[in-house]
């Protein structure tokens, strides 16, 4: 009675977690394998070398911005391009080859499903974006540059994420 | 080398390294490369009360909190031993618009003239603080991704959601800095 009880609760905590995620392509949790957490240290260490990549490419630089929306500069519009050439022949090698990760799991992709949240919210933060002159990971990568005020952005887009949440429901999507 | 590294790399170096982070935390887990979704992470950890958008298993995602933590210690160590102190180079027709708005000073990544803790408590400064950064974490998760999630990430995997997105993004960042922004720098 207990255990049944127990694996109902459980299978509709997943069930739920599934749901809740699954309305957002960007949060799925690809790996089954269960590490302890200092196998998250190798993240960090990604993290940080991307960040220095964000400040020795100026792509966090509100100016580099300000340029790129006024068609006034190549330079960000090349940085984006050739990172997405690049992220592509590496799709295709890991889907042509069968490329594993380090754990010898497959990789695996998810398609993405088309919302009108793509369009409204695409435009919001495009917005924000000309404005802060920051998208998430510049906003983090500023505040790593000394621009403390910056800390008060990222409360922001917390909030702002957090706003959606709550009115996620009533948004046309 | 040194030397070398201290320079402002150019487009095409820095595009293709960061596209390498796409296979890169493919092959270290199977992680999506994607930043905005942190934040949601961060409001699940701490203020989920009860919507469902936060209550699900944010324990699993730690590798996303563990990455913007390296973004950020990437950027201090960048500032602090790998830059030359030389202001951007930007395109001098910039410098004559941003120049009627009494900004000048180009050392730093953000104008600092307009980014600081006095400036947050003006008008201006709180539009492009505040406001800005609200407009950033609640368009970003409403488009389910920013630009390295749907841009890079979504891109790379051929996704027509994530073009959509894209277009948008730009579409919203073109109409405020050419059409909006100007008014907000006059005050």
């Amino acid at each position: 009675m207990m255990n049944t009880g127990e694996a109902i609760i459980r299978d509709i905590n997943t069930n739920t977690d599934f749901e809740v995620r699954s309305l957002d392509e960007m949060s799925f949790n690809e790996s089954t394998l269960q590490h302890p957490w200092w196998y998250n240290l190798k993240y960090l260490v990604a993290g940080i070398l991307f960040g220095i990549i964000l400040v020795k490419s100026e792509v966090i630089s509100w100016f580099r911005i300000q340029e790129m929306f006024r068609l006034e500069s190549f330079h960000m519009y090349g940085v984006i391009g050739s990172a997405v050439v690049t992220g592509m022949i590496s799709i295709f090698l890991i889907k042509r080859f069968n490329i594993k990760t380090a754990y010898g799991e497959k990789i695996k992709f998810y398609p993405k499903k088309f919302h009108k949240g793509q369009i409204y919210g695409g435009l919001i933060f495009g917005f924000g974006w000309a404005l802060t002159g920051a998208c998430p990971g510049p906003l983090f990568a500023l505040i790593g540059t000394g621009a403390l005020v910056i800390i008060i952005a990222l409360l922001s887009a917390i909030a702002g994420t957090w706003v959606y949440g709550l009115l996620k429901d009533k948004l046309p999507h | 080398m040194i030397e070398f590294l201290k320079q402002p790399w150019p487009w095409y170096v820095a595009g293709p390294l960061i596209g390498l982070m796409v296979p890169a935390l493919l092959i270290l887990g199977n992680k999506t490369f994607g930043v905005s979704s942190s934040l949601r992470h961060i409001c699940a950890a701490c203020v989920p009360f009860d919507i469902s958008y936060f209550n699900y298993q944010w324990k699993k995602e730690t590798w996303n909190l563990f990455f913007v933590g390296g973004i950020l210690a990437g950027a201090f160590l960048a500032t602090t031993f790998l830059l030359n102190g030389q202001p951007v180079n930007i395109n001098p027709n910039l410098v004559t618009e941003l120049g009627k708005y009494g900004i000048t000073d180009y050392h730093s990544q953000v104008p600092m003239q307009l980014f600081n803790w006095q400036q947050l408590f003006t008008i201006k400064g709180f539009i492009l603080i505040v406001a800005g950064g609200f407009l950033v974490g609640f368009g970003t998760r409403y488009a389910g991704g920013c630009t390295s999630g749907h841009s890079i990430m979504g891109l790379s995997n051929l996704q027509m959601p994530s073009l959509i997105a894209t277009i948008c993004f730009m579409a919203g960042g073109f109409i405020m800095a050419n059409l909006i922004l100007p008014f907000i720098l006059k005050m």
